[in-house]
């Protein structure tokens, strides 16, 4: 298995604060993992350690000196300058010329769908536009290595599904070589769809690291980590609760042997909403 | 001596009438105090930026020493450049005691540490905020402080004309090196000094007046610059969405 990215005991300090604790992590070429977890449980300090912008206290970390990195977060910060631009500077930055960055990044915008948006002033751009231009910056670099932190944490509902798709679509265009994806989410049904491999993170460990398929598999899970379980089954009444709607509850992909929940999230949407529907059947 | 209501209604004759020694002293402070601030805003920008971003032993020194100096009176930096510029100073073999020059020396040493300080703070913030994010798309520490400084310009300009603000209304400084000769170091702070210690209310006044305009000046050009800024470029924060309503 040709590994891009390991990590050996790797620990995070901030003060005396362990932020990440005896972290031992190999990630393949081509894999898409997923970290899930509370806030505060090191998912961001983990892509931020494995991208390089922070060393670790103890332990190694090994990246391959040959896969292109490149990293998207949460809220990306554009420059004050034109959409084009913003993209062109990732480029420009590695050592290309400002006029072929640009025609690159004239790319990487129609790729993205914002190519109508290139002259605008980035920071006039909405959430979800910004986060595809961030897509795009980073899409431009031609990475080996996508590192995404909750990129569609913070965008409403619509732009979430477009920058999602983006995700998906990078994920499966990069045939030869493979793209590598590392994201942080909330979302679990975001993590179902795009992750081939799961990490729990809780307190800076790694709880549990697991195909995609057994991560949902309640009693796999179980077995590997009580708190993981504990974890998906709390994300999984939170977000049916979130939405409060019985159709929610009823169109929601339950993951196996987290079917029971489901009668659970619609009673608690029945009282919730005052509105008793039909018991939901089964999936 | 007149009255203050006289003394308002001979200052704005005075002003109306282009008086040729009024106005002779009023661009010259405008170009010491110009002068003074381009230079201290060329050299302090790339120093406040550079302190921005930089580590090394004994910056939060260096910080706090750019700090005190922002609260040197001008009298004590006007004493240190005659010092300087005087006939056995290190300086005197310039022979600018005196002259246009020395002031805007003066001026310039008066107005860096707050270009300095204003700009290590204004870049710093956007570093903590945004230098990550730069780095991890491969920018190194000199060219993260000229993106954000650059970025940061709006921002700048305000220091740029805070500085100027604090230059054009000083009188300590350019007393102390210029001397207030007539037709050649006079401007307008030293001139109302002098005026009023001789009882020459209304050109003092008239002085004031224009001194006043000019910060009032100042303080428009910042205002609408702001409000451009924020129609043109778009600084309202990223839309939060469902982050927030989940909090």
């Amino acid at each position: 298995m040709n590994s891009v990215l390991a990590l050996q005991a790797a620990q995070v300090r901030f003060g005396s604060r362990v932020v990440l604790d005896g972290v031992t992590l190999q990630v393949a070429l081509g894999e898409r993992v997923a970290l899930v977890g509370s806030n505060g449980s090191g998912k961001s300090t983990l892509l931020r350690l494995l991208h390089g912008l922070l060393r670790p206290s103890a332990g190694t970390l090994l990246r391959d000196p040959a896969a292109t990195q490149a990293m998207v977060f949460q809220r990306p910060f554009m420059l004050r300058t034109t959409a084009l631009n913003n993209v062109a500077l990732g480029l420009w930055i590695r050592g290309e010329s400002w006029g072929q960055a640009r025609t690159r990044a004239l790319r990487g915008l129609a790729r993205v769908g914002l190519a109508e948006l290139a002259g605008q002033a980035a920071r006039t751009l909405s959430g979800g536009q910004q986060q595809r231009l961030a897509l795009a910056r980073a899409w431009v670099c031609d990475p080996a290595v996508l590192l995404l932190d909750e990129p569609t944490a913070s965008l409403d509902p619509h732009a979430k599904r477009e920058v999602e798709a983006l995700m998906a679509e990078f994920a499966a265009a990069s045939a030869a070589p493979a793209l590598t994806m590392l994201f942080a989410s909330h979302n679990l049904g975001q993590v179902k769809r795009l992750a081939s491999r799961v990490l729990y993170l809780e307190r800076g460990r790694v709880m549990a690291d697991l195909p995609v398929l057994d991560f949902f598999d309640a009693a796999c899970l179980q077995q590997h980590s009580a708190s993981a379980h504990a974890f998906v089954r709390g994300e999984l009444l939170r977000g049916a609760l979130w939405h409060g709607r019985h159709t929610a509850v009823e169109s929601a992909p339950w993951p196996c042997g987290f079917r029971a929940l489901r009668l659970v999230a619609w009673r608690r949407c029945c009282v919730a909403c005052r509105f008793p529907l039909r018991r939901p059947g089964r999936s | 001596m007149p009255s203050f209501a006289q003394s308002i209604s001979t200052a704005l004759q005075l002003l109306g009438s282009a008086d040729p020694v009024l106005w002779s002293v009023v661009a010259r402070s405008l170009a010491v105090s110009g002068l003074a601030c381009l230079i201290a805003c060329v050299v302090g920008v790339v120093l406040g930026a550079w302190l921005a971003v930089a580590t090394f032993p004994g910056r939060g020194a260096l910080l706090a020493l750019v700090n005190t100096l922002l609260a040197v009176p001008s009298v004590v930096v006007g004493l240190v450049v005659f010092l300087l510029l005087s006939r056995s100073g290190p300086l005197g073999f310039l022979g600018w005691l005196f002259s246009f020059q020395a002031m805007v020396l003066a001026q310039s040493v008066l107005v860096l540490p707050v270009v300095v300080a204003l700009t290590r703070q204004v870049v710093e913030d956007a570093q903590q905020a945004h230098g990550e994010q730069l780095q991890s798309l491969g920018a190194r520490s000199a060219l993260r402080a000229s993106l954000l400084a650059w970025d940061e310009r709006y921002a700048l300009l305000t220091v740029v004309l805070a500085a100027f603000g604090r230059a054009v209304s000083e009188v300590g400084a350019v007393m102390v090196v210029g001397g207030n000769i007539e037709g050649f170091t006079r401007v307008m702070t030293t001139a109302i000094a002098l005026e009023t210690s001789k009882g020459d209310l209304p050109l003092a006044l008239a002085l004031g007046l224009v001194l006043l305009a000019v910060v009032l000046l100042l303080n428009v050009a910042i205002a609408l610059l702001r409000r451009w800024r924020e129609r043109v470029e778009g600084d309202a924060p990223m839309p939060l969405g469902d982050a927030v309503l989940r909090a």
